[in-house]
């Protein structure tokens, strides 16, 4: 059957709200007699904590109490570890994570040693002043590599090095593929930290309500059920005494999907103390240090090639900077391990990292968490290959691509969901040719570009291609219920961030039920509304939540097909769902208002017959048995000013293939948004710290976002190959857009300086590194020649 | 450590006058959110950058975050809130019509600085050109939509403004 919701670029459900100011973000909630917190955040990186002394903040009017970590009591206690280390073979891993407030040592600049509460936030922020705190600065670990020097400071003194630790994973045998090379590419590559910057900072609400025992919880979290589940633990409350609700979210993007920051621990636990609500609203400057960081990692990789650039096999020996804790587990590091493979054939692979802590703010999931960093180094080495063995940059990725017909494809590791990395499906040269056709690429290198050399311009191109494994288990849910109005409420248990779930998931449920979808009201995000789920991150809204949607909509089908058919007096199968009405085949008089049904499926009298359930809901749950994977070609021209060394970009072309595409409009949407932030991360902005670990340019004056001013037109095409291991057939699309953009950007940026043989090996880039790596360049002609 | 003493500031806001009686240092952006509770202006930076917490301040667009509110006392202001009075009940302004169209927002959280930056910027250029479009949205900071779909919102915007 031809879809009729699913696949139509259908207008948000959700932007009325936003659009009139009446979507409710956690800051805008009020409740009378609400007191505000500010926190004392520390200035040093390493230091030895002497004393804390809030005595004169507690005099100050408007000052309702301040907490230190010794007045927390036995609450006191280091975050839970989020994510275990995977089942590899002779893993190494140390697990230290967050504390609510510094207790002995500060190991990051920005952790909070000290929570003030009052009538309000100006006064709350008045109060830090008065804070008298005596600190022992010690020696600060910044440098990842130095980091692991026997002299080193230590940061985590339990421990016996700042190794974190220590994965290897291999798949045949590298040193018998490099033996047997025709030529072997050796570079070390760099990837420095970023932030993600979501337009709203974090914040959190707590309601104590004492009367009816109840906690009510209002949170910027992508994962708000697995928030209440551990808060209810932490606070010693049954489970449905606390509710989390994540509203309206300005923007995640991964750092929100970090669970029990020290804040969001602290504000419930206040809230009890005091009988009351409490407010605590992050600012930009503390979103800085205070909100998780990503993307610093240091490559020494190398590839074996056949005569023809074929690849026999890679080694990669990397560094991961996990900053001050690791709660988060391995996942950026094996994410960065499993997609350096791409969509290459790769028979031979060594992978070694050793993940090590800094004394820098924590290192989580950032859109592309580490996927970015593998997809760095192999298209690097594939265009210093191609470079090397004269052969063509597209043509060198055509010869390496896993054939259509060979999947699913085992890559012999293990990936972050601790499944072995198998790509479930994937048609790779469709997209590669398509990229390359929109582009013009050989046009490009055979007339443009010398043409433009020509005039004094400096033109180039470039092509690279990705996968990313998205949408992995363990599992989400979904129920929809007919109301008697004929309208139909979905339920899910993620939060939504601004992919456009009330929209994409309603288009899912409409399918089914033949509804439209402006009348099927979603809700996500709420803990009481629903209760089982994980959250919104690692490109798996659509693929898990969607299909549980799916699953749950074809359940209450079932039901208005059942009851309808028993009440028109028809066989099932004679029966259609379309305009909100099941109606008999052929017979437009014979029909019934799903509202209608709803009711009779819902008496006031008479008996609900044995073995069936009242009304027209289902529940239904999803869990795919491991990832799907999406995959995709980005291109793009650029023109460098040989006097500024400013980068603009004229072209920006993706053809992406996530499968079955839900609403193409949301998903272009998710593509160019990606791809804004991918070139933040190559050519804005970098995060600059000092020897002392103190994070430099901690403001939207010093870091630089990109603006309507640095992001081109996207231009994008669609590949479907649906994905055979979920009933709708797609894949994740949320974090495409960012991943390959950096390696993009050094490619087309040496094409365009190619006069200068300049090499480009790390990222991010700006004006001035582009300058100096020219003049470096420059100076290197000179002495060669 | 005594606080300050308040101020009174009587100001029009969405076509109606307020009287409060504020500290000075009160900031215009969270006197608008926490006093007037009028919430859909919001605050992504606290230092004038990121433009969220745009509103009209007598016909021109300011960041309420670097205005106090008691300057604005005696003055005009319209916030998002402003640009339909029926909370958009009935219809949305043709602005607001056409970021729904072109899928102008994904959070929506920077949108409201947005749509306020741009309604003084249509009335002065009723033809923009993309140039000029994305040159005024160049102070607004958005990380979901990468700014294409805003400069299409516009466009079209600004076709349905000029056609009426």
């Amino acid at each position: 059957m031809k879809n009729r919701y699913i696949g139509k670029p259908l207008r948000r459900n959700e932007d009325a709200r936003l659009l009139t100011g009446q979507a409710l973000f956690v800051d805008d909630v009020h409740i009378p007699g609400m007191l505000h917190v500010a926190f004392l955040r520390s200035d040093h990186a390493h230091a030895r904590i002497g004393s804390i002394d809030v005595s004169a903040a507690l005099e100050r009017p408007g000052v309702v109490a301040a907490y230190t970590a010794q007045d927390l009591g036995d609450y006191w206690q280091p975050g839970p570890l989020l994510v275990p280390p995977p089942p590899i073979k002779d893993i190494v891993f140390h697990a230290c994570t967050q504390v609510p407030l510094v207790r002995d040592k500060v190991r990051h600049c920005g952790e909070a040693l000290a929570a003030i509460v009052a009538t309000s936030r100006y006064i709350a922020e008045d109060a830090l002043d008065d804070i008298v705190v005596e600190l022992e600065p010690l020696d600060a670990v910044v440098d990842v590599e130095r980091a692991l020097e026997p002299a080193s400071p230590r940061i985590h003194e339990h421990i016996e090095s700042n190794l974190a630790a220590h994965v290897v994973q291999e798949k045949g045998r590298y040193e018998t593929a490099a033996r047997q090379a025709h030529r072997i590419i050796k570079r070390r590559f760099l990837y420095d930290r970023g932030v993600a910057a979501a337009m709203e900072n974090r914040g959190v609400v707590a309601n104590w309500d004492e009367k009816s025992q109840q906690m009510t919880i209002w949170d910027t979290t992508q994962a708000p059920i697995p928030i209440r589940n551990g808060l209810a633990a932490m606070l010693g409350l049954s489970e449905s005494q606390v509710q989390v609700i994540a509203p309206f979210i300005g923007g995640g993007f991964g750092p929100k999907i970090m669970m029990f920051y020290p804040e969001e621990v602290l504000i419930p636990w206040i809230a009890r103390e005091l009988k009351c609500a409490v407010k605590w609203i992050e600012d930009r400057q503390e979103n800085f240090f205070a909100t998780t960081h990503e993307r610093g990692q240091v490559h020494e990789a190398e590839m074996a090639l056949s005569e023809d650039g074929r690849i026999l096999g890679v080694r990669d020996v990397f560094l991961h900077d996990t900053g001050a804790y690791d709660p988060y587990g391995l996942t950026v590091p094996i994410n960065s391990q499993c997609t350096l493979l791409g969509p290459y054939r790769v028979p031979n692979y060594y992978s070694e990292f050793k993940a090590v802590f800094t004394n820098k703010p924590i290192v989580t999931p950032y859109r592309g968490a580490g996927r970015q960093h593998g997809v760095f180094v192999m298209e690097r080495l594939l265009d210093i290959a191609a470079r090397e063995l004269e052969i063509d940059r597209v043509e060198i990725r055509r010869r390496n691509y896993i054939a259509p017909d060979d999947f699913p494809h085992n890559h012999e590791i293990i990936y972050q969901d601790f499944a072995p990395l198998t790509y479930d499906s994937g048609n790779y040269l469709p997209a590669l040719e398509r990229a390359v056709e929109m582009i013009d690429y050989h046009k490009f290198l055979e007339k443009e570009k010398a043409r433009l050399r020509a005039e004094g311009r400096y033109a180039g191109i470039g092509i690279v291609s990705y996968v990313e494994g998205t949408g992995i288990g363990p599992y989400e849910g979904a129920r929809v219920t007919v109301e008697a109005s004929g309208k139909v409420c979905l339920v899910t248990g993620v939060g939504t961030q601004g992919q456009g779930h009330y929209t994409s998931f309603a288009q899912v449920v409409a399918e089914q039920l033949g509804v439209e979808v402006s009348d099927i009201r979603v809700i996500t995000g709420d803990t009481r509304e629903f209760h089982w789920g994980t959250g919104t991150f690692a490109s798996r809204g659509a693929v898990v939540a969607g299909n549980a949607c799916h699953a749950a909509a074809k359940a209450v089908r079932e039901k208005i097909l059942k009851l309808a058919a028993r009440l028109l007096k028809v066989p099932e199968a004679d029966l259609v769902l379309e305009g909100g009405r099941v109606q008999v085949k052929g017979k437009p008089d014979q029909a019934i208002q799903l509202g209608d049904l709803a009711r009779q499926a819902n008496p006031l009298r008479g008996a609900v017959t044995p073995g069936t359930e009242p009304g027209l809901e289902a529940t239904a749950y999803f869990g795919p048995e491991r990832g799907a994977t999406a995959s995709g070609v980005h291109a793009m021209l650029v023109e460098v000013d040989p006097e500024t060394m400013m980068v603009e970009i004229k072209r920006y072309v993706v053809v992406h293939d996530c499968g079955t595409v839900l609403n193409p409009m949301i998903l272009e949407g998710q593509i160019q948004g990606g791809v804004a932030q991918g070139i933040g991360n190559a050519f804005y902005e970098q995060l600059h710290f000092s020897d002392n670990g103190e994070l430099l340019n901690a403001s939207f004056m010093d870091y630089l976002l990109p603006t309507a001013l640095d992001v081109p037109p996207i231009e994008t095409d669609h590949i479907e190959t649906p994905s055979p291991l979920n009933p709708l057939g797609v894949k994740g699309a949320g974090e495409a857009g960012a991943i390959p953009t950096g390696a993009l950007f050094v490619q087309a940026l040496e094409d365009a300086l190619s006069d200068l043989d300049l090499e480009i090996n790390e990222i991010p880039l700006s004006p001035q590194r582009l300058f100096e790596l020219v003049e470096a360049a420059k100076l290197e002609r000179t002495v060669v020649s | 450590m005594e606080n300050a003493p308040l101020f009174s500031v009587k100001v029009t806001v969405n076509g109606q006058l307020f009287e409060r009686e504020v500290e000075p240092r009160l900031l215009l952006s969270d006197f608008l959110r926490h006093e007037l509770a009028l919430t859909g202006t919001h605050v992504g930076c606290e230092h004038g950058v990121c433009g969220a917490c745009t509103v009209l301040l007598n016909g021109e667009a300011v960041r309420s975050c670097l205005i106090f509110a008691v300057q604005a006392h005696g003055q005009e202001i319209v916030t998002v809130e402003g640009l339909t009075p029926d909370g958009g009940r009935e219809a949305l302004h043709p602005l607001q019509e056409a970021f729904r169209e072109a899928h102008g927002l994904q959070c929506g959280f920077c949108t409201p600085g947005i749509l306020m930056t741009l309604i003084p910027f249509l009335q002065e250029h009723p033809q923009p050109s993309e140039g000029e479009i994305r040159e005024a949205l160049s102070g607004n900071l958005c990380r979901c939509t990468g700014y294409h779909n805003i400069v299409k919102a516009v466009q079209l915007a600004a076709e349905t403004l000029r056609h009426g």
